[in-house]
């Protein structure tokens, strides 16, 4: 199946080589609650590079979604120096800021947020709608994309006429459509069970070695972040640990120890210059041997 | 983000919501089916009654004591016949003076009656006024001088006392006295819901005999032509106030009356319609309403939609466009309703109404208006909607 798509996998798109997809430096965001100010992100500085897999882990508050945001461009940090797709956000307004998230990053939700009453095809296509192209190219790119990732016999379905895997599968369609730099995805299992969630992790995986779209994880589940090549952990609005590794974690219960034990001194280091794995094919294969030991837990549950 | 596909959006949202959409839009059609009515029903009545005043007959200059205008009593006449020849002196010429003594009276034919207004004329009326007679003939100067009992019926009242027999040579009684029935008028129709054809005429002398008076109401004076009705009206009303130095006397032309009336009528239709134009505010304040809604029931979809590339302003011109929509729709349909509703009035009750082009293209930019004013603020609000909040929204 993925020998026919090379051809519609673009290399990441526009950005100069050598210059990172996402360049964090000692981000901070604040929020004002009833006059009281709240540090969701209290200094964060991280490079995410062209065609890399990261996962970024920590427990529910521990600022990961609100990074998550920052880096996909929703939201705007209140310190710090934030270059997304080589463009400082703090020079954009909100029209700009809303172009660089359509040309340069695909969100993957945990609730999916497909469009109700609209086909998949419609929903996969939306984000072309927003760049100006015309009715017929956006469906043939849309079609093209869910085939890609299995459902183009799905095309005219409405999200309720589809399970939750396939769902899941429509949004990552319309997060890949763009062609964009980077691919945030946020719990995307998290509403799945865990053969479907399993089935999705594998596509997002195969996309990202196919089309080399760097691939953002974030999830609070070690064995989910094990899988990834670079584990970044959040906690407290600070990141605690930036590590890569060559092969995907084997054993997931080792996967917090390992991170927590890991030198943290040098966040961007560990990402500027780390394994950036634009060559996906060779991780894409680790992956799927990394996945085996894990049936045990899922068959627990 | 084009703007066809911002129209597709706009109208799939109203889809997706019919009755809702539906209900929203009633509103709308109300206001709009109403201001087009109202306006129709106003004109129509305006062009109804500036047809029968320029149907009276063209250059008349109406003589009359007291005042005319609003608020000021109305004057005991003091005129007679010998007034009414000095003004024929005036004019030069007595077929152009008509007069009239009017007053409501039961009229009776064997067993049927009928209350009418009974006018006393002179021979001159239909002249001046313009009149036509269906049948028979109308009063001679000789009926006048010698003061006969001969009638002329309007067309209703001739069906009322002769709904089954020629009405021409019967006799009928007016407070006892026996008249003659010599003609019947062509009938003339309504005006502001009073029957024009409801009169019997007489000879102002039988007239002045019945009602035991020697005096007149007032004069009526077909000028010779345009030009010279202004001044033949100072120079009646200088006459009539040398013969009567207590009384105030008027000459109104039939330009003046349009005039008046037409301010009448005009301020009538403004009225109706500002009235219709609050129903049509109260809809649109039902759309400003309906929209919030929507923008609060679709914050996940706006956040989703900012988040895949949507500019603030995207967002915000679906929703006008969503508002536009549903107040033109309803525009459209309030059009048709009120259109169809004014043919239909005009056509089944005396009420008359004429659909003007300006007044359709009124209210159709009212209500596409009322949808931008109204769906300008829920947009913004949509369009400023952070898409992190948005996108955790319930």
């Amino acid at each position: 199946m993925s020998a026919a798509i090379p051809t519609q996998g673009r290399p990441v798109r526009a950005l100069p080589a050598g210059v990172p997809a996402i360049e964090a430096v000692d981000v901070s965001r604040t929020y004002e609650l009833d006059g009281v100010s709240v540090s969701a992100l209290r200094g964060v500085s991280l490079t995410i590079a062209p065609g890399e897999y990261a996962a970024v882990i920590g427990p529910s508050g521990s600022g990961k979604s609100t990074l998550m945001h920052l880096l996909g461009g929703l939201d705007r940090p209140t310190g710090g120096r934030l270059v997304i797709g080589g463009r400082d956000v703090a020079t954009l307004g909100a029209p700009e800021l809303a172009a660089l998230r359509n040309e340069t990053i695909g969100f993957v939700f945990q609730a999916f947020h497909l469009l109700p009453r609209t086909s998949a095809v419609d929903n996969v296509a939306l984000p072309l709608v927003y760049r100006g192209i015309g009715a017929r190219q956006r469906r043939e790119r849309a079609a093209a994309m869910l085939g890609r990732v299995g459902l183009g016999h799905r095309l005219d379905h409405r999200p309720n006429q589809l399970s939750g895997g396939e769902q899941q599968r429509v949004a990552i369609a319309r997060a890949l459509v763009t062609d964009p730099a980077v691919l945030l995805a946020d719990e995307p299992t998290g509403n799945l069970d865990t053969a479907t969630g399993e089935a999705v992790l594998e596509l997002l995986e195969r996309l990202n070695a196919e089309s080399g779209v760097a691939l953002v994880m974030v999830t609070h589940d070690q064995e989910v972040a094990a899988r990834a090549r670079r584990r970044i952990a959040v906690r407290d609005g600070l990141i605690r640990s930036d590590t890569a590794h060559d092969r995907p974690l084997s054993d997931g219960s080792g996967g917090p120890a390992t991170l927590d034990g890991a030198p943290s001194a040098e966040p961007r280091s560990a990402s500027g210059s780390g394994p950036g794995h634009p060559s996906g094919g060779s991780g894409g294969a680790a992956g799927a041997t990394g996945r085996l030991p894990r049936q045990a837990p899922g068959g627990v549950a | 983000m084009r703007i066809t596909e911002a129209w597709r959006v706009a109208l799939d949202a109203l889809r997706a919501n019919r009755l809702r959409s539906a209900l929203t839009m009633l509103g709308v059609i109300i206001g709009v089916a109403s201001v087009v009515l109202l306006v129709a029903i106003g004109t129509g009545t305006k062009q109804k009654v500036e047809q029968q005043v320029e149907g009276l007959g063209s250059n008349l200059l109406l003589v009359v004591p007291g005042r005319i205008e609003v608020g000021t009593a109305p004057v005991v006449s003091p005129l007679d016949l010998k007034d009414v020849d000095a003004v024929s002196r005036v004019v030069g010429d007595p077929g152009r003076v008509a007069i009239t003594i009017a007053s409501g009276a039961t009229v009776r034919a064997g067993t049927r009656s009928d209350f009418t207004t009974v006018q006393g004329v002179l021979e001159t009326t239909p002249a001046v006024f313009t009149r036509s007679l269906a049948r028979g003939r109308y009063l001679t100067g000789a009926d006048v001088d010698t003061s006969r009992r001969v009638a002329v019926l309007g067309a209703s009242v001739a069906r009322a006392l002769f709904p089954d027999r020629d009405p021409l040579g019967q006799q009928l009684a007016l407070a006892g006295v026996r008249f003659r029935v010599i003609g019947v008028f062509a009938p003339l129709g309504q005006s502001l819901g009073v029957d024009r054809d409801d009169e019997v005429h007489i000879p102002v002398t039988a007239a002045q005999r019945l009602w035991g008076t020697q005096r007149i109401d007032g004069i009526a004076v077909k000028a010779p032509d345009r030009e010279q009705i202004d001044e033949l009206g100072e120079r009646i009303v200088a006459e009539l106030s040398r013969r009567h130095p207590d009384t105030e006397f008027s000459a109104v032309t039939q330009q003046q009356i349009l005039g008046v009336l037409g301010d009448i009528l005009g301020v009538l239709t403004g009225v109706l319609a500002a009235i219709a134009g609050i129903s049509l505010l109260v809809g649109g304040v039902g759309v400003s309403n309906i929209m919030l809604v929507s923008v609060r029931e679709r914050t996940r979809e706006i956040g989703l939609r900012k988040a895949v590339g949507a500019r603030p302003r995207d967002i915000g011109v679906q929703f006008l466009l969503e508002a536009v929509l549903l107040t033109s729709l309803g525009g459209l349909t309030g059009m048709a309703l009120g259109v169809g509703t004014a043919l239909l009035v005009d056509a089944v009750s005396p009420i008359p109404a004429a659909i003007t082009w300006w007044s359709l293209a009124l209210a159709f930019g009212v209500s596409a208006a009322v949808g931008i004013v109204f769906g300008v603020v829920p947009a913004q609000r949509a369009g400023r909607l952070d898409p992190v909040v948005a996108l955790r929204a319930e």
